[in-house]
């Protein structure tokens, strides 16, 4: 165990350092990882800007169609525009970037929740259930994602916010499940496992009350990575056509660009904010990703 | 483990792959109980298209191929039987073609613009990031690199937006749909070459623009360790010149990795160029799949998605087991 790979959780020394309140933990970290909050700070200035629009539009039903004329470019009456079936845009935009969100962050609860679930019984119980779950996720990771979840969702009537989440939790789980797996494995080698082991605990509570405390901060950053690559994948299958008819999404708006020929017939603002909206949604999740790799490794820690 | 158990294993776990694809194909539809054939009858008719000659014939078809009459293990083992033969059936939006002359009639073009996108890509940010990482760089191949890692943020067909917006738009520079201009006939002559090519050149453009990091950002990466080993130090002892060592010992052996995560991306880099073709209504496999789905034609979805699944498992596996030959480190765990 004397060669610490990348990737692999560690444990600090217990001695050399002093006790700190989770407020100067918080900000310590903080600090030391300033990616952190700005990526934070960006996803509450995406959700003051839902606030925004939800104040300003006299109606939140105005994301619907023929809820104004068709084609008309920003004014102070509906400071986006609106788009070719006469939706208010800033309705749909902030509507839009809340269930983008929401869903991605669903999506990435289900898939996270299901792999941990998945990776600590395959990995601490190993045999055919291991061998079982490593086939399923090998042959899983090879596929495209999206194209399964293309499968999935022609199958399913009616789509919804709910359904659509769903479909994408069908295939968020394969990588979490083989990254946590390969944590666990490394972990349950480790003395105090062992020590628990002796002391008479069964295999359930190893996992409980050893295991999984000392997992959470790596569970927690493969949460943001698998919300990020959640929402990708909903924009995907929106643009594709394949998402929630009913539903303002930020990929719904894009779909209903490339249908209509919005950038072609030059209503530059149909297709701008939901674009603008979902590169910042990108750039504050890799933002945060980068800002949580220190949770998920505590040897990348600077000594600064 | 020898070559030959190597091969084998391999080559198992191939087709375990388009296996599965093709059981989940095929169990799917009748788990959700949507009948594909009703749906597609469904929507014609909320279109106001009488149902004629030719739907009666599909569904005739239909019945017979996965006929009620036939259990349901019977069905299944007809259909791998079809798929190996590669009959996906008949189209239902454009009967009688079948799924697999549509797919045929498709896939040059998102080869075409794929295989050349890719590889322009992956050369160019890969001499790019060696570039980034060499240090005596000018200054200003290095401030430029910023634009690019910015840009491998955006999804391929965000970015098509904007290139679609401003140069066939605004600026009216490119063709801002199809893949030759409507009227002219294909023919293998100079000037629909050129066509072609003005059609392809913005989808092109914005997949190479946004992959460009990508690759970049991998090999600065590999280049920056493979700086530190000794055979640079010794080759920089040795009195070669500077550019010597950068490209035949840096970025040849640094290249290798590159390879490695471009089997592992490639199902990433398909899934973009499938949205790519949509925003462009490039004539592509992307597009098929684009239309089939506003026509709820369900035989060409499951045969695109099919074919590109197959696709991609048979090209990682080509690359995992041409490793070892271009890489002689890489060992396939012989002991």
């Amino acid at each position: 165990m004397d060669d610490v790979k990348s990737g692999e959780v560690i444990e600090e020394p217990a001695t050399a350092r002093p006790r700190l309140t989770v407020r100067e933990e918080i900000v310590g970290y903080m600090q030391r990882n300033p990616t952190l909050p700005w990526g934070l700070w960006i996803l509450v200035g995406l959700l003051l800007f839902s606030l925004f629009a939800r104040l300003y539009v006299e109606d939140v039903e105005h994301y619907r169609p023929l809820s104004a004329g068709a084609f008309l470019s920003p004014s102070g009456e509906y400071p986006l525009g609106t788009d070719s079936h006469g939706r208010d845009l800033l309705a749909v935009n902030g509507l839009g970037v809340l269930n983008t969100l929401m869903l991605g962050l669903l999506a990435g609860l289900i898939g996270v929740g299901v792999a941990t679930v998945l990776a600590f019984m395959a990995a601490y119980y190993g045999g055919w259930l291991d061998a079982v779950v490593r086939l399923v996720v090998d042959v899983g990771l090879t596929i495209p994602s999206l194209l399964i979840m293309v499968l999935i969702a022609i199958a399913v009537q009616g789509i919804d916010l709910w359904m659509m989440a769903l479909v994408i939790s069908s295939t968020s789980w394969l990588w979490p499940t083989r990254t946590i797996r390969s944590q666990v494995l490394t972990l349950k080698e480790r003395a105090y496992v062992e020590v628990a082991r002796l002391s008479g605990m069964r295999g359930i509570e190893i996992i409980l009350k050893e295991l999984v405390p000392n997992l959470l901060p790596f569970i927690i950053a493969s949460l943001v990575t698998t919300t990020a690559s959640a929402i990708l994948a909903s924009i995907g299958l929106e643009a594709l056509g394949l998402g929630p008819p009913d539903d303002p999404t930020l990929g719904m708006t894009i779909h209903r660009v490339i249908t209509y020929g919005g950038v072609i017939m030059g209503s530059w603002w149909w297709w701008l904010a939901p674009t603008i909206l979902i590169t910042l949604v990108f750039i504050a999740l890799y933002l945060i990703n980068l800002g949580t790799d220190e949770l998920a490794n505590p040897t990348l820690r600077r000594t600064a | 483990m020898t070559t030959a158990k190597y091969l084998v294993r391999r080559f198992t776990f191939l087709v375990l792959v388009v296996w599965s694809a093709a059981t989940i194909n095929f169990f799917l539809p009748r788990m959700s109980g949507r009948d594909p054939v009703r749906a597609r009858l469904a929507a014609q008719a909320m279109k106001g298209v009488s149902i004629g000659k030719g739907i009666d014939k599909i569904v005739e078809t239909y019945d017979k191929k996965f006929g009620l009459d036939v259990p349901l293990t019977q069905q299944y083992i007809n259909y791998l039987g079809d798929l190996t033969r590669f009959d996906l059936g008949p189209s239902f939006s454009r009967y009688p073609m079948t799924v697999s002359q549509l797919i045929g009639a498709t896939l040059p073009w998102t080869l075409g613009l794929l295989l050349t996108s890719t590889v322009f890509s992956f050369v160019f940010g890969s001499i790019f990031g060696a570039l980034v990482a060499w240090p005596s760089t000018p200054d200003w191949v290095r401030s430029i690199s910023p634009m690019f890692f910015a840009f491998s943020a955006i999804p391929y067909y965000l970015l098509g937006l904007f290139l679609l917006y401003f140069f066939a738009y605004t600026l009216k520079w490119f063709p801002g749909a199809g893949g030759y201009q409507l009227g002219t006939i294909p023919e293998p002559s100079l000037e629909f070459a050129i066509d072609v090519l003005k059609h392809s050149l913005l989808p092109a453009f914005s997949i190479i623009l946004s992959s460009l990091g990508f690759w970049a950002i991998g090999m600065r990466g590999t280049m920056i360790m493979v700086e530190g080993l000794d055979y640079m130090t010794l080759a920089e002892a040795k009195g070669l010149k500077g550019r010597t060592i950068l490209w035949k010992y840096g970025l040849r052996n640094a290249l290798l990795p590159q390879i490695t995560s471009f089997a592992l991306s490639l199902g990433f880099v398909v899934s973009g160029a499938v949205l790519v073709e949509i925003v462009f209504a490039y004539p592509g496999i992307g597009l098929l799949l684009f239309n089939s789905i506003k026509q709820t034609d369900f035989p060409v979805i499951q045969g695109i998605v099919l074919t590109l699944i197959g696709a991609i498992a048979t090209a990682t596996l080509i690359i995992d087991v041409g490793l070892p030959f271009l890489d002689p480190r890489i060992s396939r765990g012989d002991n």
